[in-house]
């Protein structure tokens, strides 16, 4: 399995998901994740997998929550109009504690938009799409191995913490194809028993029930401050991000998923002209790298975050930083056209830069 | 002497939340009787749904999970797909599933789905407050239709059994009522008969039981009972309208 491949990011998401264990799909197609649907359609019987194209999104979360409360590693992916209408879904599988992956290979919008990239769901994924005040893991790749590696990880960070997992990809990650290296899912020795799924009650004696209705007096806040443990631990542990060039940085360079792979080019060229700029970027949103920002803030005061919208992770920035740090922001919201180009952002750097 | 009556194993020994003459708690009853009659509570996996059902697994001693309002039928589908091997069924009240959840009853339905839906259809958003549903009957009144349903308006009550029955999937659908006590016998053999379709893999089993909501109705239970064989079976006709069980 060392072989290189060049592969599509979305089929990327799809090995992976099947390497690492998930036999349950339900999704509806929407333009720039259809592939994910459509490769899994074609493995899944060769590896005895349950694929449904499902009415609707609304209907394939609902069909995810019930695949997990039986304890299997089971997926749904879309794009942003579609992952607006599995919020519903999303926010009872958070308060149920049900792990599940749900893949937002986002489009640009609002409403019907359009089709290219896009990160103006944003806030939508880490702030907590749907009611009631929780939080999913997010996981922002910046290449095809990494659509491939983190929905491995996706898998298992959900499983470990029974909070679902989104990868937050977009239309430019999801449609391009480079080289990957696949490699065998190794699941972690220490992730925890399942002892909370239904199976009917034969199976472990007594009655197990899966639900996210809490009425008695105490028992819902309770419950609430128990999931914003998890999402504490999470800050704690499961940080990931990438730094590059930090050691020296006069000014620090932010972005996440493919903007950040055209800022890596604006950074090459300004380094070429002798400017001492790093990079910043998150792989997990949520939870946000906080103290690697404080950390590179310390010395570095400058701050440029580059995002396809019109700023939204800048404001994630904002409350990291050090308290003496400036935070500047470029972006531009999503639309035909509007991905920056590598010159248009070493400008940019230009500009905040200061030696 | 023999016993020939007594507390069906799968339903706890607890009083229910629901109101006096609410006849939620015959239609538990039932579906326990039904479990217990196949042996199968220790291996059924029941799905809440939203509503004055929502508290089922307090009733029920099997497990439970519980769906968002009206995907009951979507949420069981991923539970009876990751299991099949386990009885799966949906409990689920008029506006839960003909509001709400038409898509998704439907398509369950149509895929031929191997569950089983106790649909509870009393013309009345209960646990709300007694709104209009797609079921209340025309002119009657509800909170949200103070002068009457007007059907020019608000369109005409939804007969789900039937709807359901042109959807080569389903394989049983059948409305009872549980107003008499031959009624509630015949009710009693139809949910059986929905368990026994889903134990033999005969596929999507649909019962709708006509039920009385007297706090609603603004109705003491013997009126609200009454007014179940006299405005209620009228509309909804009870019967078996599909039975593929010899196919
Ligand atoms: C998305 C959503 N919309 C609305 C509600 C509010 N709600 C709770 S129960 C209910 C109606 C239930 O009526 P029905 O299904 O007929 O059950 P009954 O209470 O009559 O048994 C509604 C609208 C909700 N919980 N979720
Ligand atoms: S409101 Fe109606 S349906 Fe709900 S418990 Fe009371 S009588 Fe039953």
């Amino acid at each position: 399995m060392s072989k290189r491949l060049f592969v599509k990011g979305n089929e990327a998401v799809a090995m992976g998901a099947i390497e690492a264990g998930c036999r349950f799909y339900f999704g509806y197609p929407i333009t720039t994740q259809s592939d994910i649907p459509e490769y899994i359609s074609r493995e899944f019987p060769k590896v005895g997998g349950t694929f449904i194209q499902a009415e609707s999104e609304i209907a394939s979360i609902n069909m995810l929550l019930g695949a997990s409360a039986c304890g299997e590693r089971a997926m749904t992916s879309s794009s942003s109009p579609g992952i607006s209408l599995k919020q519903e879904g999303i926010s009872y599988m958070a308060g149920s504690e049900l792990p599940g992956l749900i893949v937002n290979i986002c489009r640009s919008g609002p409403g019907l938009g359009g089709i290219d990239a896009s990160q103006a769901d944003y806030f939508q994924s880490v702030k907590g799409g749907g009611h009631g005040g929780y939080h999913i893991i997010v996981l922002a790749p910046g290449s095809v191995q990494e659509m491939y590696d983190l929905t491995m990880l996706a898998f298992d960070l959900s499983d470990r913490y029974r909070v679902p997992a989104m990868i937050l990809g977009d239309s430019v990650l999801g449609q391009m194809k480079e080289a990957m290296t696949p490699h065998p899912y190794e699941p972690p020795v220490d992730l925890p028993e399942k002892d909370w799924v239904v199976t009917g009650k034969g199976a472990h004696g007594g009655q197990r029930i899966v639900k996210s209705l809490y009425l008695g007096d105490g028992e819902l806040e309770a419950h609430n401050w128990r999931l914003h443990a998890k999402y504490a631990e999470l800050k704690e542990k499961e940080v990931r991000y990438e730094g590059v060039g930090l050691e020296d940085a006069e000014l620090v360079v932010t972005a996440f998923g493919s903007t950040a792979r055209i800022a890596k080019t604006a950074i090459r060229m300004a380094r070429d002209e002798g400017l001492r700029v790093g990079l910043l970027r998150p792989i997990t949103v949520f939870p946000f790298p906080e103290q690697a920002f404080l950390q590179a803030t310390e010395t570095a005061k400058r701050v440029l975050c580059i995002e396809l919208n019109a700023g939204q992770m800048v404001q994630d920035v904002r409350l990291s930083v050090d308290r003496d740090a400036e935070v500047f922001f470029y972006g531009r919201p999503p639309g035909a056209g509007s991905l920056p180009t590598p010159e248009e952002l070493l400008e940019q750097i230009r500009k905040y830069y200061k030696d | 002497m023999q016993q020939v009556f007594g507390h069906p194993a799968s339903l706890k020994d607890v009083q229910t939340h629901f109101c006096p003459g609410c006849q939620h708690g015959t239609i538990h009853r039932l579906v326990a009787e039904a479990m217990d009659s196949f042996g199968v509570q220790d291996r059924t996996i029941g799905v809440a749904s939203v509503g004055c059902s929502v508290f089922l697994y307090g009733y029920f001693d099997i497990d439970v999970v519980e769906a968002p309002h009206g995907r009951a039928p979507a949420v069981a589908t991923g539970v009876k797909r990751a299991r099949p091997d386990r009885i799966v069924f949906t409990y689920q009240g008029d506006g839960d599933l003909a509001a709400i959840g038409t898509s998704e009853i439907i398509h369950a339905a149509n895929r031929g789905e191997a569950m089983t839906v106790i649909f509870v259809n009393n013309t009345t958003y209960g646990m709300t407050g007694g709104q209009m549903a797609p079921t209340t009957l025309p002119e009657q009144k509800t909170t949200t239709s103070p002068y009457g349903r007007d059907v020019e308006q608000a369109g005409h009550p939804i007969r789900m059994a039937e709807l359901l029955t042109g959807l080569e999937g389903t394989a049983y659908s059948a409305r009872v009522s549980v107003n008499s006590p031959k009624n509630i016998l015949q009710a009693g053999r139809a949910i059986k008969k929905a368990f026994e379709m889903q134990i033999e893999g005969k596929g999507f089993a649909f019962i709708e039981v006509l039920s009385a909501c007297p706090t609603n109705w603004g109705m003491n239970p013997l009126a609200a009972n009454e007014r179940v064989a006299e405005e209620m079976i009228p509309y909804f006709p009870l019967g078996v309208f599909k039975d593929n069980s010899e196919a």
